[in-house]
C-alpha cells in the first residue's frame, strides 16, 4: 500500500499543498538537502542496505501486519528516498503523503536502531523530512497550532502570562487546605531547583501542579518557578522542523532558569520536553552541554527515595506494570532508576514484553498524538501491538511518566477497552505519601 | 586466452586494486570533510569507548536485538562476510597470486575446504536472493542498485567454485572470477558496496550517541 491509498484529509495540509508548484518544491527541498544535511544523510541514503530489519521494530509496521509501506526502511523510501530520486521535484502531492508519513506515521521513537546493522539513525532522516514540510509550509493544522501558540505566546497551549500566575496560585490556594503552610514560590531568586512543566499542564492537568507542589513541599525543597515566559519546557516546534523557534523556546526556558539564578532545573513528568532539553534544542544552540543542569523527573525522584525523603504512609497493592517513554529512556538511560521508583511505590510490579530500551512506543510522541483528530485512528490502528502487550500483562494500572505516553495510552486503552488505568510517577507519590491529618 | 589472462592478472588487476584503495581513501576522505564541515556538532559527540562498544557488540551473531529477531538473515549474513574474508586471503589459488607478484607466502585452506566455504557463500547470496523476492518489506524497497551490489558480490564466489571444480573451459571460468572479483574491487568505492568503508563510521556514530549522550545501548 502506498500513503496515496491512506491519504487523510487534513485542512493544513490540503491548503498549504495547494499553493506549491513542481518549482518551489524542487529550490526548497534541495536547499534544505544541500544546506543542512551532510555526511550523515548521504552515508544513510547510501549504505542502507534494504534488509528490511528495521520493519519488526516499527509498532505501525507490526500493527499493520507487516505491511511494508509502515516499516521504517519504507517510510524513508517514500519520503526522502522520493526526494533524493527525483532530485527534488516532487508533485504537490506526494509532499502532502510525504508529510503525512513524516508527521503522523513515525514517532521518532528510535526503536529500529536496535534493529539495524548498519546504525541508520532513521529517526533523524525523518526529523530532516519534517524539516523539508515546514519550509515548504506543508504541517498538519492542529501540530501548527500549538507551534504558532510557542511562537506567540512561547508556550503550547496559548497560555497568557496572567493566567500562567492565576493557575499557580489557584493551585496553591487548593492545596493549603490539604498542606497548610505549602507555597508554589514564584520567582525566588537563588532557589535550588526551578521546577518547569509543559503548558499542557496549567490548561487541562493542573491537579499535576497542586501533586507536584505538594511533593516539594513534603520533602521540603527549595524551590520556585517562574512568573515570566520560559516556564514552558515543552517544544512541539522541535517536531514541526522549526527549528529556528524550536531554538528560541530553549533558550527562552534556560534564561527564565539563569535569571532566577537557580541551581538546577527540575522537569515534569515529559518526554518530548526532555528529549528538546537534553538532546535536540539545546545542539541546535551550540550548547555541547547544558547552560543549567536539568533533571527529568523520573531522576529527581529517584533521588528523593534514595536521600530518605519521601516518607510513604502506604504502598501501592494494585498491580502494576511500567511503559518506558522513548525519550527518557533510549533517550536518557533512566530505566532502571524508573523501576526503582516504580518498586519504591508499588508492591506488585509486573514487567511488559519488551520492556526498558525495547518497549514499544506510545505512538504517540515525536508530535503524532499533537496533529489532531484527523490522524487520531493512525495511532490507535498502528499501535494495535501495544494494545496487546498492556493486554498480556493482565494488570490494570501502568505506570508512565511521560504527557506523550499517557494520552497515547490512554487512547489506545479506551480503543481497544483493555479497562487499564494510567498513573504518573507523581500520582503514586501523592497518593502514597504521609499527608497532615486533616483538621 | 593467455594474453587476456595475463593482462586481466596484471595490468588490469592493477588498475583494480588502485582503484579500489584509492577511490576508498577519497571516499572516507571525503565524506569527513563533509562531517567537519556541515555536521562538526556532532562529530563533538564522538566517543571511541562507546565507538567501539557499538562495534564490537555488532559483531557478535544473535548479540543484538536486530540479530536475534531477524535469524535467517543474521545466519546469511555472518556466514557470507566470514566466508568473503576468509576465502579472499586464505584460498590456495589466492595465495600463490601474492607469492608470485610479491614474494608473500603463507599457510592456506586446503582445496575441499575452500570449495566448502564457497558454496557456503553461495548459498547465503542465495538466500539474500530468495528474502529480496518474497520478503515483502524487503522486495517493497528493494531497487536496482541492490540487486547490483548483491550480483557484484555474489559472481565471485559462483565463478571460483566454477572454475575451481575445472567447469566448462576452466581458463574461461577463471578470468571470469578474475574479472569479477576486480569488479567487486572497483564497486567497492562507489556503490552500495561502500558500507564496507562507511558502516563502522555510522555504527560508531550511533553507537557513541547512544553511549555517551543518551546512557543507553544501541543493540
Amino acid at each position: 500500500m502506498s500513503i496515496l491509498d491512506r491519504k487523510i484529509d487534513d485542512p493544513e495540509l490540503k491548503r498549504a499543498t495547494e499553493t506549491l508548484t513542481p518549482d518551489r518544491i524542487e529550490q526548497v527541498i534541495n536547499s534544505v538537502l544541500q544546506g543542512e544535511t551532510g555526511a550523515r544523510l548521504k552515508a544513510y541514503s547510501e549504505i542502507c542496505m534494504r534488509c528490511g530489519m528495521c520493519a519488526p521494530a516499527c509498532h505501525y509496521c507490526v500493527s499493520h501486519d507487516m505491511d511494508p509501506s509502515y516499516s521504517p526502511v519504507g517510510k524513508v523510501e517514500q519520503t526522502m528516498g522520493l526526494m533524493l530520486r527525483k532530485n527534488g521535484r516532487l508533485s504537490p502531492a506526494e509532499v502532502y503523503g510525504m508529510a503525512q508519513i513524516a508527521y503522523t506515521e513515525c514517532n521518532l521513537c528510535r526503536r529500529c536502531v536496535h534493529y539495524c546493522p548498519i546504525g541508520v539513525d532513521t529517526g533523524y532522516i525523518i526529523s530532516t523530512v519534517r524539516r523539508i514540510c515546514h519550509k515548504l509550509g506543508v504541517t498538519p493544522l492542529y501540530i501548527q497550532d500549538t507551534a504558532h501558540s510557542h511562537s506567540a505566546t512561547m508556550n503550547q497551549m496559548w497560555v497568557k502570562e496572567d493566567e500562567w500566575t492565576d493557575s499557580l496560585q489557584w493551585q496553591e490556594d487548593e492545596a493549603r487546605d490539604e498542606f497548610p503552610g505549602l507555597r508554589i514560590p514564584l520567582d525566588v531568586e537563588g532557589a535550588d531547583i526551578f521546577y518547569s512543566v509543559i503548558a499542557p499542564e496549567p490548561k487541562f492537568r493542573t491537579q499535576l501542579i497542586y501533586q507536584a507542589a505538594a511533593i516539594l513541599h513534603h520533602v521540603g525543597a527549595d524551590w520556585t518557578m517562574p512568573s515570566t515566559p520560559g516556564w514552558d519546557n515543552s517544544d512541539m516546534c522541535m517536531f514541526t522542523g522549526d527549528f529556528e523557534m524550536m531554538g528560541r523556546l530553549k533558550r527562552s526556558h534556560f534564561e527564565a532558569a539563569q535569571k532566577l539564578k537557580v541551581k538546577r532545573i527540575v522537569m515534569g513528568e515529559c518526554g518530548h520536553a526532555f528529549r528538546s532539553v537534553y538532546d535536540v534544542g539545546n545542539r541546535w544552540l551550540g550548547w555541547k552541554n547544558h547552560p543549567v543542569p536539568i533533571v527529568h523527573s523520573v531522576e529527581f525522584f529517584w533521588e528523593l527515595f534514595h536521600e530518605g525523603k519521601i516518607r510513604l504512609a502506604k504502598k501501592f497493592e494494585e498491580p502494576v506494570t511500567i511503559h518506558d517513554p522513548c525519550n527518557i529512556i533510549r533517550g536518557r538511560g533512566l530505566m532502571d532508576k524508573l523501576r526503582e521508583v516504580t518498586h519504591a511505590l508499588c508492591t506488585n510490579v509486573i514487567e511488559m514484553s519488551p520492556t526498558r530500551e525495547h518497549n514499544f512506543c506510545c505512538a504517540a510522541g515525536g508530535g503524532v498524538i499533537n496533529c489532531g483528530p484527523p490522524f487520531k485512528g493512525v495511532r490507535l490502528e498502528g499501535n494495535r501491538i501495544k494494545a496487546d502487550q498492556l493486554r498480556n500483562t493482565g494488570v490494570k494500572v501502568v505506570v508512565a511518566p511521560c504527557h506523550n505516553c499517557h494520552g497515547g495510552l490512554e487512547d489506545i486503552i479506551h480503543h481497544y477497552q483493555l479497562g487499564i488505568h494510567t498513573k504518573f510517577l507523581g500520582d503514586l507519590i501523592y497518593e502514597c505519601m504521609e499527608k497532615p491529618e486533616p483538621e | 586466452m593467455n594474453a587476456l589472462y595475463n593482462f586481466a592478472t596484471g595490468p588490469l588487476a592493477w588498475a583494480a586494486f588502485a582503484i579500489f584503495i584509492g577511490g576508498s581513501i577519497y571516499r572516507i576522505w571525503s565524506m569527513i570533510q563533509l562531517a567537519k564541515q556541515k555536521e562538526a556538532a556532532f562529530i563533538s559527540y564522538m566517543s571511541w569507548p562507546y565507538a567501539l562498544r557499538s562495534i564490537f557488540r555488532w559483531f557478535i551473531p544473535f548479540g543484538t536485538l536486530g540479530w536475534k529477531e531477524n535469524p535467517g538473515i543474521t545466519v546469511a549474513t555472518f556466514l557470507f562476510h566470514i566466508c568473503l574474508l576468509v576465502l579472499v586471503i586464505f584460498t590456495p589459488g589466492h595465495e600463490v597470486m601474492w607469492d608470485y607478484a610479491f614474494g608473500i607466502s603463507y599457510p592456506t585452506l586446503p582445496e575441499v575446504v575452500a570449495d566448502g566455504l564457497t558454496l557456503v557463500a553461495i548459498g547465503a547470496a542465495c538466500f539474500f536472493v530468495h528474502r529480496r523476492l518474497t520478503n515483502a518489506q524487503v522486495r517493497y524497497v528493494t531497487t536496482k542498485a541492490d540487486w547490483i551490489a548483491l550480483g557484484i558480490a555474489a559472481a565471485p564466489f559462483l565463478t571460483g567454485f566454477l572454475a575451481s571444480q575445472q567447469f566448462g573451459d576452466g581458463q574461461i571460468m577463471t578470468l571470469l572470477h578474475v574479472l569479477s572479483g576486480e569488479a567487486m574491487l572497483v564497486a567497492i568505492p562507489f556503490t552500495r558496496l561502500s558500507h564496507a568503508l562507511f558502516q563502522p563510521f555510522a555504527r560508531a556514530y550511533i553507537g557513541s550517541e547512544f553511549g555517551a549522550v543518551r546512557h543507553v545501548q544501541d543493540w
